[in-house]
């Protein structure tokens, strides 16, 4: 627990989770914490707002019980994380309680008031250190590192250290708890500084320990095929999804948080149902992550904050986590954060404001909103640290617009800062289209701005075919709507045959089945071939006697595309598809 | 110590304030009138020696002049074996004329929330002999549902039978602003069932006290904890969460909070969510499920209350002239049991009838305005009409394996095996012949 500061103050009024402390001795900080003394149990809160003596503090925990007159302890330090090796696999609350620990001590229920180390400070880890004495080291710099799962856990130079310091003594290799001192660093005044493996940085503040931001030059890949082929996001890119309820943004985030090919998985559960939670925390350390071997759990980290859960926390909950994946960026590591989701912890901004009785601005929504979600998206990004070396934040949020109607605040903010936008509807979804990315409304900017990039990493045409297929399904979109005005027989054979052609493409290519081993997830090279298959069947010109010989021939060709997608790359059955669609393609072909 | 006061120096809507000291937030207390009459009331808000109460029964005909008596514990509920077969008020009295429970332990209603990784992935199908339920969104053990519905619909008729095939161990009712026959119908039906002896019930008519409605979530599922607790599973049907939305937003409004959106409070979503996560299945104890109607004024799915919940729970049945729509209706927990615990055609089946259907849709729609019927269209329609007699009509009362076997008859009645954009190995084994 955090030491006291010496400042003091008494309770003098209780709203909701809102509670007014008037200061008996010492200063106060805007944002740090304290704890209200009920009976036995120690509440955290932060203080939100200081007039004089009167300081408004949010609790973190259920308020019932407090009194008029109660003692505060205030402790001078702002919330911060604690970063240190052992992060990885952890199921944390919005605090970075570890909620595996807390299970030990209480019994179904999360009680308030309990607070648990976030890092277990007796287990030892295998030190290796990369400085010797006398070398010179900024903030963040490479110390040394220990094995944590299946990557290079390095002990960073403390992060908020200014300027160059020396290196006055480093202890040998081998095995130190997390508070052990490590490496005694001297500043150009002569202060030294004792570093451990464990330090704690401030949540609301970015880390910055880094040479430069980068702009994004290759692609985070998800395995979903809309988005990646569509509407990428690049690696250290920002994307949002926003949806109405039911249309499945959280199928979506859990393979998301199973696929995507990142070094780290930091899911925040912002807000939401505790059952999906549950799914990921029993299924993750059964299931193997391709990459290393281990187990999905391993790379990842789960911020808990469920909707029932205590509305102050769920607004620590989101910079808790994004604190942690610029903590590993520091390593040089490939963090992507899916924040699940943004409007929760915007409704909860919106309750403290409301109780602090500031002046609303749309939907009651604190006129700071904005830019509160433009400094959250701002701290993702691709850095070159000082080593020379990259690391990425990638951060995709999704957000739960009132009503469906992406034109409320939340969704506008964030649409202003994020990198591309992976809209779903409503309509897709009752139509089973799933993922419902509206292919339409979508859009993503890293396309455009990583076009050298894509061409010569996967396909010289790659961007040129897609401009074709975007244009295709506009192209197919507009005959649909005309065919519900004249129908069928008012469009001509051809445009049937393109719109025919756009259906295709949605069902076999866009859509994906998340519930089938092998459509679940489409790596990259696969989507490439696929997709080359695709093209050349939506460029080809076939020619059609009637009407409805076009939609058997199309109805043949599109299932003979969406049996493939069941069948591994490579496997006799998918080769056989792929000659079957060659064949028809030549058949049809006239031109 | 028990603190007495009297002297109330404000009134506003359903709240009153008084001066006390030494009170603690979430406190109970009775206010007594001078002619007698009392009630029971909460703390709301402290403002240094100000204390604010929501006063249960309302503030009509409350006198300044009230004697208002802290108790020193929040809002708590009896819990013992003995609630089976009682109905109990908003407020916890009992409303059956048997006497109220003594000697029982006090339990605090709206108590923390589960720790997630105590809960466990539900795995259980709950069968309900309805297709548009069974084959299309099953229940699942722990679910949290609610049927989104009109007015004059028969939601609560659904609900009922739901309660009573769903074979729980325990039911709870929450009755929240019901009519004086519904709550009949509920006591009525119940008993015919024969299930009145495994069930409790909390019911707030529309005649009772509006801050009373606020509570009966709270007791409804503070007592299925407990029992889900001793590895009961237990159902909670709740009806209608709509009527507790407002209350809260009437007590809010009282309390001059800003509020978001068609005056609900900013803080709807937390206070829906916060009732709704008390759904679970307990690591090693029973489990709750939750149905609750919430009714959509004006049929607007978008309006804040059933919105917010849409977000909330997991996935709603959407009753709509009678039958339960395949379109809006989900069920987020399906896949936990489809093809695990029921049939391994159940995904392929469920799918691709949907798919077909809305494609009907489509081909209605066009011939509505007078398009030309090409034979495709013919198809879908004859499906389109067989696919509502079959499936969605509420009369219709068959097992699940049933319910699958006429779907893939009805697919075959209409359709080339190719059209209907099923796996091939599945096709193979179940395409009837």
């Amino acid at each position: 627990m955090s030491d006291v500061s010496g400042t003091h103050g008494v309770v003098v009024g209780i709203n909701g989770n809102m509670v007014t402390v008037e200061i008996t001795a010492g200063k106060t900080v805007q944002n740090e914490v304290a704890f209200v003394q009920v009976g036995q149990e120690r509440l955290k809160a932060e203080v939100i707002r200081i007039q004089g003596d009167i300081a408004n503090m949010q609790v973190f925990e259920d308020t019932k019980g407090i009194m008029v007159g109660m003692n505060v302890d205030f402790t001078g330090e702002l919330l911060s994380a604690t970063l240190a090796p052992g992060l990885l696999g952890m199921i944390y609350d919005g605090l970075q309680n570890p909620l595996r620990l807390l299970e030990n001590r209480q019994d179904f229920f999360l009680m308030r008031g309990q607070y648990v180390p976030s890092i277990d400070p007796e287990k030892k880890w295998e030190f290796h250190p990369e400085v010797s004495v006398g070398d010179t080291v900024k903030a963040g710099a490479w110390l040394g590192w220990v094995p944590e799962m299946h990557i290079k856990h390095r002990i960073l130079a403390p992060l908020g250290i200014l300027g160059s310091t020396t290196v006055e003594s480093v202890v040998p290799g081998g095995a130190y708890s997390v508070h052990d001192t490590l490496v005694v660093l001297k500043n150009k005044r002569g202060d030294t500084v004792k570093v451990s493996m464990l330090q704690t940085w401030p949540v609301k503040k970015a880390i910055k320990a880094y040479r430069e931001r980068l702009y994004p030059n290759e692609l985070m890949i998800t395995g979903c095929r809309i988005i990646d082929s569509m509407f990428p996001v690049g690696r250290g890119g920002t994307a949002c999804i926003p949806g109405p309820f039911g249309a499945g943004k959280t199928v979506l985030q859990q393979l998301l948080s199973r696929y995507a090919a990142a070094d780290i998985i930091i899911v925040v559960a912002c807000g939401e149902r505790a059952g999906e939670v549950v799914e990921t925390i029993y299924e993750f350390p059964e299931l193997k992550d391709p990459r290393t071997g281990g187990s999905l759990m391993d790379r990842t980290i789960i911020i808990c904050n469920t909707s029932s859960m205590p509305v102050a926390a769920r607004e620590a909950s989101i910079y808790t986590g994004i604190t942690i994946a610029e903590y590993y960026r520091e390593m040089g590591l490939d963090v992507l954060v899916l924040a699940d989701s943004t409007s929760r912890w915007a409704q909860a901004l919106r309750e403290m404001s409301g109780r602090l009785e500031e002046i609303p601005g749309e939907e009651a929504f604190p006129a700071y909103l904005e830019s509160r979600v433009a400094n959250l998206y701002e701290r993702a990004g691709l850095v070159r640290l000082h080593s020379g070396k990259t690391g990425a934040v990638t951060m995709i949020g999704t957000v739960s617009p009132a009503g469906g109607n992406f034109e409320e605040p939340v969704t506008q903010a964030t649409l202003k800062v994020v990198g591309a936008f992976h809209g779903l509807s409503r309509k897709r979804s009752d139509e089973r289209k799933y993922p419902a990315i509206d292919p339409l409304d979508s859009w993503s900017l890293y396309t455009e701005h990583l076009k050298d990039d894509l061409n010569a990493q996967l396909d010289p045409h790659w961007v040129e075919m897609l401009q074709y297929i975007a244009s295709a399904l506009r192209r197919s979109a507009e005959i649909g709507r005309m065919m519900t005005v004249v129908g069928e027989e008012g469009i001509s054979i051809d445009d049937l045959s393109l719109y025919l052609k756009g259906d295709m493409f949605d069902a076999a290519y866009l859509q994906q089945n998340a519930f089938n081993d092998v459509d679940a997830s489409t790596p990259i090279e696969r989507q490439v071939r696929d997709l080359k298959l695709m093209h050349k069947a939506l460029t080809t010109a076939f020619h059609f006697d009637d009407k409805p010989g076009a939609r058997k021939f199309f109805a043949s060709l599109q299932d003979a595309f969406y049996q493939k997608n069941y069948c591994p790359m490579g496997s006799s059955e998918y080769l056989d598809y792929e000659r079957k669609i060659e064949e028809m393609i030549a058949s049809g072909d006239q031109s | 110590m028990i603190k007495t006061y009297t002297g109330i120096t404000n009134i506003i809507g359903d709240i009153a304030e008084v001066y006390a000291k030494g009170i603690s937030f979430g406190e109970l207390a009775i206010i007594t009138n001078p002619n007698g009459e009392s009630t029971l009331a909460q703390v709301i808000r402290i403002d240094r020696d100000k204390v604010s109460l929501q006063v249960f029964a309302g503030t009509k005909g409350l006198s300044t002049r009230a004697t208002v008596r802290f108790l020193n514990h929040p809002m708590q509920v009896k819990f013992t074996e003995q609630l089976l077969g009682r109905i109990f008020t908003g407020s916890g009295e009992p409303m059956d004329g048997k006497p109220p429970i003594e000697n029982a332990q006090a339990i605090d209603i709206a108590g923390p929330s589960v720790n997630p990784v105590r809960r466990i992935i539900p795995r259980n199908f709950i069968e309900t002999r309805i297709p548009m339920i069974d084959i299309f969104n099953p229940l699942v053990e722990s679910q949290k549902l609610p049927i989104f519905s009109e007015a004059g619909e028969p939601f609560n008729e659904l609900l009922a039978r739901i309660g009573l095939q769903a074979k729980a161990d325990i039911i709870i009712l929450g009755g929240i602003g019901l009519k004086f026959d519904e709550y009949i119908f509920f006591r009525e039906t119940f008993e015919q069932g024969g299930v009145m002896d495994r069930t409790v019930m909390f019911v707030h008519t529309a005649a009772d006290p509006v801050v009373e409605r606020l509570l009966v979530p709270d007791l409804a599922l503070a007592v299925a904890e407990q029992f889900g607790i001793q590895g009961k599973r237990v159902l909670v049907l709740l009806t209608d969460m709509t009527a507790f939305a407002d209350a809260l937003k009437e007590i809010s409004v009282a309390m001059e909070q800003v509020p978001s959106n068609l005056g609900f409070p900013g803080s709807l979503y937390s206070d829906l969510a916060s009732r709704y996560e008390k759904a679970v299945d307990f690591q090693g104890a029973g489990s709750i499920t939750t149905l609750a109607v919430t009714t959509m004024p004006g049929g607007d799915v978008t309006h804040p209350v059933p919105d917010n919940t849409g977000y909330i729970t997991e996935g709603q049945y959407y009753l709509k002239n009678s039958m339960i729509n395949p379109f809006g209706s989900l069920s987020r927990l399906k896949q936990l049991v489809i093809g695990k615990v029921t049939r391994k055609d159940h995904n392929a089946v469920m799918n691709a009838m949907i798919r077909l259907y809305a494609r009907a849709i489509e081909s209605q729609k066009k011939i509505s305005m007078g398009f030309e019927k090409t034979p495709t269209d013919e198809r879908y329609l004859r499906y389109g009409e067989l696919f509502e007699k079959r499936f969605m009509d509420l009369r219709v009362d068959v097992p699940l394996n049933e319910a699958l076997d006429n779907g893939w008859k009805t697919m075959a009645e209409c359709f080339e095996p190719q059209e209907v954009g099923i796996q091939k190995n599945i096709l193979d084994e179940f395409w009837p012949a």
